[in-house]
């Protein structure tokens, strides 16, 4: 493997789930002792059997694939699909099940953002610390130290414990020291959905920096534009198993298409009431640029996307409503496209219904969204379903101060408006 | 920065795959990672004593305010003797390496689920958690020592050259901590019951070592003190005695002793290394 940096071959992770029976689960001792008296005597009683099925997954399975020195390479997948098992087992944090992992070269992993921080200790003192955790060695984080600090813009606060920071400040230095790190092979997941717009887009810089320099990257995102961009090469992953491997636009695509099924999958046998003239067939969001994004940030614009399919009668004043509500079913707002004075006419066969909201006023949370289709007043499509979606942590406020997880109670929404003080006489 | 950057050729292949049977212990790695020990130590004690109003003071009044208990209930009302010493030194002196341990074992045990943050997110060498939670309490053993020297300043004893054995001594109840925290912080992270035991794993060892008593309440000869001698932390408190106030040197005790340390040592290593693997899918 003259210039591989990465060659992966069969690897196999098995996760041991299950109530009680798990060999790896946390587990008081009476219960450890009682089922060793009990595994033995299965032992003894049937040789054979091995590792039951049942309460045991299989994060990965039978993984192959190499990497070229300098080679981006980003990694997607849906939530549970392996990807993070599978930086996770690159980076040596766990033992592969099955296969081999061969790497050349000293690998960082970026798995987390803060890894290592401590919320009593300083600015100043969590970069050493951070950073030896990461494998840096402290002459080496004497000499990026400057640059560490000009990176996330903290000079100020280097002797402030961080817990006293504000979470885009927290945030903003941990990634700094992280990207500072200079390894032959970096491994990253799903980091950059933090922080603020203009701080994401500067450690997307960083990243591009990195791979120019011609380190081995693995990038784990559910950012697809980010992903294209910095990617030449892409791993679909589903179900612990590589679905696609190749050229990225083409993962991506086939990613994409993917999701659309399995978005519409709702759709096809629930209960609806209407007319049928049109049908809704699908929801997801996608980010203003087009791309698909698996959730929303609070105070960055999201589209809410509606396929739908006509059955080819005219359809002259159509209205589309979306509702969002509380995991509780609470009504948050409903929204139908007329209250804008928005009246769809000549719809082309299929198509998506799109609604940009420039600014999502969701606080960060699980909520779930319903549609219903009028025209005329009279009702044309409503399925009987709730598609869950999630919102990030953003910066609503646009002031990097604002951390809706210190919140002791969550309101469902974010309000902003102009606060000022006056005399009376 | 530099702009274009190359793997050196002479890069090792690194190989990850199931283990099987012994794991043994990457020494090279360790070497590397030194100063990430260091750092470790040293957040250890750092955030061990933050948002304490007294502070570092705590590593002088743990060891102090027991020795004045001691000295009141042992000492003046059940007169128990003290090898011709005041027993406020007697006791103390037999504190300072009993604390260390006891820390020791506290915050070890512990420390596997207390970083498991670090555990599944970041690779290093697991060995320097419980490690560094060890050799953070050697700061504090540093502290709580300058008061034994104005002790034994106010008493007026005299060391003699046998106080040239303190530092192995120390390395000996440094290893005993270890020992005894690889098995209890790897065992943590398995069966949670440690910690919940640990209060009165710590009382019940303390009595059964010579902090409030002498060694010399053991017979002399025979099965009671080879089983005595059993408790590793037998032999460091009686070695501590001897080198600092001097009285009867070391004796079978402290052989069995130390070869306790040994024994436990060697099996926490490889216990620790066996699970260390699972470390991140248990925690």
């Amino acid at each position: 493997m003259s210039d591989l940096s990465i060659r992966v071959e069969e690897l196999g992770k098995l996760y041991h789930i299950g109530a009680s029976r798990g060999a790896y689960k946390y587990k008081t001792l009476r219960e450890s002792l009682i089922q060793a008296v009990n595994a033995s005597l299965q032992r003894i009683l049937n040789p054979r059997s091995s590792i039951s099925g049942a309460d045991t997954i299989w994060a990965l399975k039978d993984v192959t694939f190499e990497v070229k020195q300098g080679e981006v390479v980003g990694i997607i997948g849906r939530n549970g699909a392996g990807k993070s098992t599978l930086l996770k087992v690159l980076s040596h944090i766990t033992e592969p099940t099955r296969g081999r992992v061969r790497l050349r070269g000293r690998v960082g992993s970026l798995l987390e953002v803060g890894t290592g921080f401590h919320p009593e200790l300083t600015g100043r003192e969590n970069i050493y610390l951070c950073g030896s955790i990461l494998g840096m060695k402290r002459s080496e984080i004497n000499h990026k130290f400057d640059e560490i600090v000009a990176f996330a813009d903290v000079e100020k606060f280097l002797e402030t414990p961080v817990k006293r920071y504000s979470s885009g400040m927290y945030v903003r230095l941990a990634f700094s020291v992280a990207a500072h790190l200079q390894p032959e092979i970096l491994l990253v997941d799903e980091v950059l959905a933090v922080g603020d717009t203009e701080f994401q887009s500067r450690c997307l810089g960083k990243m591009g920096d990195v791979a120019r320099e011609g380190r081995t990257v693995l990038f784990v995102s559910h950012n697809m534009g980010a992903i294209e961009t910095l990617c030449k090469k892409g791993i679909l992953i589903e179900q612990g198993s590589i679905k696609e491997l190749g050229n990225i636009h083409d993962v991506v695509a086939k990613y994409v298409h993917m999701n659309l099924i399995q978005q519409e999958e709702p759709f096809k046998n629930c209960s609806r009431s209407g007319n049928g003239k049109i049908r809704i067939t699908g929801f997801h969001l996608e980010n203003p640029d087009g791309n698909m994004i698996a959730h929303a940030v609070s105070g960055s614009p999201v589209v809410f996307v509606i396929s739908y399919q006509t059955n080819g009668d005219r359809c002259d004043d159509v209205s589309v409503g979306i509702s969002v509500h509380q995991s509780n079913d609470a009504n948050i707002f409903m929204y139908y496209s007329n209250f804008s004075n928005v009246l769809f006419s000549n719809l082309p066969r299929t198509g998506e219904f799109r609604c940009l909201f420039p600014e999502c006023s969701l606080a960060p949370g699980d909520f779930l969204v319903r549609f219903r289709i009028i025209d005329h007043g009279i009702e044309v499509d409503w399925p009987k379903i709730a598609v869950p979606i999630s919102i990030h942590m953003g910066d609503y406020y646009r002031t990097g101060s604002f951390d809706g997880r210190l919140l002791d109670f969550r309101p469902p929404v974010l309000v902003r408006g102009e606060w000022s003080i006056k005399a009376r006489s | 920065m530099a702009n274009t950057f190359a793997v050196p050729k002479d890069i090792p292949e690194i190989v990850y795959e199931p283990s099987q049977g012994l794991v043994p212990i990457n020494f090279r790695e360790l070497w590397e990672f030194r100063e990430l020990l260091y750092f470790l130590t040293w957040r250890e004690f750092k955030v061990r004593y933050k948002q304490a109003a007294l502070g570092v003071a705590w590593a002088i009044l743990q060891p102090l305010l027991t020795m004045v208990i001691f000295s009141v209930i042992f000492g003046q009302l059940a007169k128990l003797p003290s090898d011709g010493v005041p027993y406020p030194v007697f006791s103390y002196v037999g504190l300072l390496p009993w604390q260390f341990f006891a820390t020791a074992l506290t915050h070890a045990s512990t420390s596997l689920v207390g970083n498991s943050n670090l555990l599944t997110k970041v690779y290093f060498p697991r060995l320097f958690i419980p490690l560094s939670a060890v050799t953070a309490g050697l700061v504090d053993f540093g502290i709580a020592f300058v008061i034994l020297i104005g002790m034994m300043l106010y008493y007026g004893i005299a060391p003699t050259w046998n106080v040239l054995w303190l530092l192995p001594l120390l390395i000996l109840a440094l290893l005993t901590s270890v020992a005894v925290s690889l098995w209890l912080s790897a065992l943590n992270v398995q069966y949670r019951d440690v910690q919940y035991a640990i209060p009165f794993l710590v009382q019940a060892w303390m009595y059964a070592s010579p902090v409030a008593y002498s060694t010399g309440l053991i017979p002399a000869h025979g099965l009671w003190r080879v089983i005595y001698g059993l408790n590793p932390m037998a032999g460091v408190i009686q070695g501590f005695r001897w080198a600092l106030l001097g009285g009867s040197p070391p004796d079978i005790l402290m052989a069995i002793s130390t070869f306790m340390v040994l024994v436990l040592l060697l099996s926490g290593l490889v216990y620790f290394k066996k699970m260390e693997k699972s470390f991140a899918d248990v925690v």
